[in-house]
């Protein structure tokens, strides 16, 4: 009953007219621009560039933050069923009837977006200069840089599908450049090509969704598709929900194409901290809260985006609680952090601003985890394995405090933001109703708990216990270039979460896009308390296991469990049996089909009329008398058959 | 004698002729039993046209003569210029052209 309102009043909401932009918002291409130039300079200046050429890579993200500011200042400026504008640039394809223009648009949702790539993207840069320093590719990273900001903004700024996905390549493209940054390092390479090649089936998910869209609907625009979606069937609208999550799946590492996350570790620590912790891999949760008309109208892809945010939470939370690798341990909790947005917004519009809070959120504390794990490995001598660390706070306060302030935000230790953000994903899971409003939403608390465990143990394997370094290491902490970064992200980690919910700040800034609906009194207002219990019910197991206790050099042999988890619940061993082998077979079998099949028909042809020909060339003797006597004989036989003919 | 005795005879002049081609090596004997059939079939068609009043085949006897001169003085030449090169005449010596 209420959810047929929702659906209503949010189809509404969604139908209303964008305005197209004036004033300063009327040249929002410069977010675009910005970030681009940075990178055509840097990418094809050459050597010529590299001695400034980071002051360029640096000023051009500031720039476009600036901007956004100014632009966001103006949205403010309007009412709230105004602050969704077009910024018409050009006709890009024009065929028949089917018109795609290159436009952007600046509403609520984008603006966040805007906000915390520009925001977050500029810290990171900033840091950037200092943790590639002494890098002789720094030039050519700030580029990369560079373009992916400029292709991560056209795809929350477009306003259309096509665009949009223009945008999502570029990522993908930025993405693979920067995880084999080192290609020199052949595991850089491979987690490169693994993470374009699993990128390209969500991709392939996403591409048929935008052609599902445009046979159905004949338009790509989101504001022509949404004012639609009603009229499609609901078999074509749960395949395109379920086209879309594909594409989300794989750009955000979701189950079952979560593989290429922890690879992707291998790039330089920024890469993991900007891309694959704060932006790039919750484009899937923008395409899902964007695409919230859709899913609005399909009860059953909503449910599919639940489960696979659910069962990736789990997932990833499993493996981030057994990696060594402090790196792979923070992208195991990006994916199982990515999950719970994905569930968020499985809920459908009551969940949507939580799945965005929680995302906004997390960019903060996620990206200054990974900047402080930066920091460490910057102090270590690129060592990620925390069995080598132990006792850093007391070398490190710098980075220890900004660690455990991102620590106590994730684990959601109130009042920081993970607290806030993540509670309300919790509560809207459980809001949802029903056996799986129930099951996610227990998922949700167990994940919680989960989390809480990770963490602890990350904080407590990194910083405190006995000092297990390896002999050559000398811990430092970085230069102010790489540390205030830190120190403003976890002021964001403390606080975001608080200036968010509090009051209901985003959710009814984002009510107008996403079709929120206040929810009526919870049905289980103890979710947060229980979530409480549990954080700290498992710190307090990870402290026993991993505080009181030495910890091995070595990882130690361990049960059939754990040994799963380091081996990444065998995610990769599936993919290879599943996938790999039977791939392989079957080019092996269409190369034998090819040869023996193909090419042995051809031959056998050939083959045959060769040999008839040969056998029929031995006629010609070069014996005239022969000749003659076939002449003869020929001529016996037309005058035969003239007398018979005759007769 | 009635013409169809001519016809019998051209018909036993024209076997002798072929045999002789499909039988002999010389060449030159090959050619003069060419020339028995072209000459066979002169007789028959002189024959057919006294049998028939009509001197349509008397002429023809004519082209035929004309076009076996023509030939005989080819033939020889090719004949007198295989000879000069290999210093035989069989025909089976000369076999060359083949598959």
């Amino acid at each position: 009953m209420t959810g047929s309102l929702a659906v209503a009043q949010s189809a509404a909401a969604h139908a209303e007219a964008t305005l197209p932009a004036v004033g300063a918002q009327r040249a929002a291409w410069l977010l675009l621009v910005f970030p681009l130039i940075g990178a055509v300079v840097l990418l094809l200046g050459g050597r010529r560039t590299d001695r400034w050429g980071h002051l360029l890579g640096v000023a051009m993200p500031l720039a476009a933050f600036v901007y956004a500011v100014i632009a966001f200042a103006q949205m403010l400026g309007y009412p709230g069923d105004q602050r969704s504008r077009n910024v018409q640039i050009y006709q890009w394809i024009a065929v028949g009837s089917f018109k795609v223009n290159v436009g952007l648009q600046l509403d609520q949702l984008s603006i966040c977006f805007v906000l915390l790539i520009t925001g977050v993207g500029s810290l990171i840069h900033i840091f950037s200069v200092g943790y590639m320093a002494h890098d002789e590719g720094r030039r050519r990273f700030f580029g990369y840089m560079n373009l992916f900001l400029a292709a991560m903004l056209l795809l929350v700024l477009a306003n259309n599908y096509l665009l949009l996905y223009a945008g999502w390549e570029g990522v993908g493209l930025a993405s693979y450049l920067l995880i084999g940054f080192w290609q020199f390092k052949p595991s850089a390479a491979v987690a490169a090509k693994k993470a374009f090649i699993a990128n390209r089936v969500g991709d392939a998910g996403l591409s048929l969704g935008i052609m599902l869209m445009f046979s159905t609907f004949g338009t790509v625009t989101f504001a022509g598709v949404f004012s639609h979606a009603h009229q499609a069937g609901p078999g074509v609208l749960t395949a395109l929900g379920l086209l879309l999550l594909l594409g989300a799946c794989g750009k955000s590492a979701q189950l079952p194409l979560q593989s290429w996350l922890l690879d992707a570790m291998e790039g330089p620590t920024p890469v993991s901290a900007l891309i694959h912790a704060a932006t790039m891999v919750t484009a899937g949760v923008y395409l899902i809260v964007r695409s919230g008309p859709i899913f609005d109208l399909t009860a059953d892809a909503r449910l599919a985006v639940a489960i696979v945010g659910a069962a990736t939470l789990l997932f990833g939370g499993i493996i981030g609680s057994a990696k060594d690798d402090i790196k792979k341990a923070l992208a195991g909790s990006t994916m199982s952090q990515i999950g719970y947005m994905m569930l968020a917004a499985g809920v459908g519009p009551k969940g949507y601003p939580f799945a965005i809070a929680l995302l906004l959120a997390h960019g903060f504390y996620k990206a200054g985890l990974f900047l402080d794990a930066g920091s460490i490995m910057h102090g270590m001598n690129d060592e990620v394995n925390m069995r080598r660390f132990g006792g850093l706070y007391a070398v490190l306060p710098i980075t220890f405090t900004t660690f455990a302030a991102c620590y106590l935000a994730i684990i959601g230790f109130p009042p920081f933001s993970g607290f806030f953000a993540k509670d309300t994903v919790i509560d809207a899971a459980y809001h949802d109703g029903g056996t799986t409003g129930w099951i996610v939403g227990t998922a949700a608390l167990i994940g919680a708990g989960i989390t809480s465990f990770y963490m602890t143990r990350i904080l407590l394997m990194t910083f405190f216990g006995k000092r297990r370094w390896a002999e050559d290491a000398h811990p430092h902490e970085a230069p102010p270039v790489m540390t205030w970064p830190v120190i403003l992200l976890a002021l964001g980690a403390l606080g975001f979460g608080a200036f968010e919910i509090l009051g209901d700040r985003l959710p009814d800034f984002l009510g107008p896009v996403t079709g929120y609906v206040p929810p009526e009194p919870s049905v289980v207002t103890q979710a947060g308390g229980i979530a409480l219990a549990l954080m700290v019910i498992f710190a307090v197991i990870a402290w026993l296991l991993f505080g009181r206790r030495p910890i091995p050099e070595t990882a130690p042999a361990a049960g059939p469990a754990v040994s799963a988890a380091r081996k990444d619940l065998y995610g990769d061993a599936i993919n290879e049996s599943l996938l790999m082998r039977p791939g392989q077979w079957l080019t092996r079998l269409s190369v034998y089909f090819d040869n023996r099949g193909v090419d042995g028909l051809v031959n056998t042809v050939a083959a045959t009329i060769g040999g008839t020909s040969g056998r029929l060339r031995r006629v010609q003797t070069g014996y005239v008398r022969s000749y003659a006597l076939s002449m003869f004989l020929g001529g016996v036989l037309l005058v035969g058959a003239l007398l018979l003919a005759r007769i | 004698m009635s013409p169809g005795d001519f016809v019998a005879l051209a018909v036993v002049l024209f076997v002798i002729g072929a045999v002789g081609v499909l039988v002999r090596r010389n060449a030159m004997v090959i050619f003069m039993c060419v020339e028995l059939m072209l000459n066979a079939v002169n007789l028959a068609f002189v024959a057919f046209a006294r049998m028939h009043n009509n001197l349509g085949g008397q002429v023809i006897a004519f082209f035929v003569m004309v076009v076996a001169a023509a030939e005989v003085v080819v033939g020889l030449a090719i004949l007198m210029s295989i000879f000069r090169a290999r210093r035989s005449a069989s025909v089976d010596d000369a076999s060359l052209l083949k598959y």
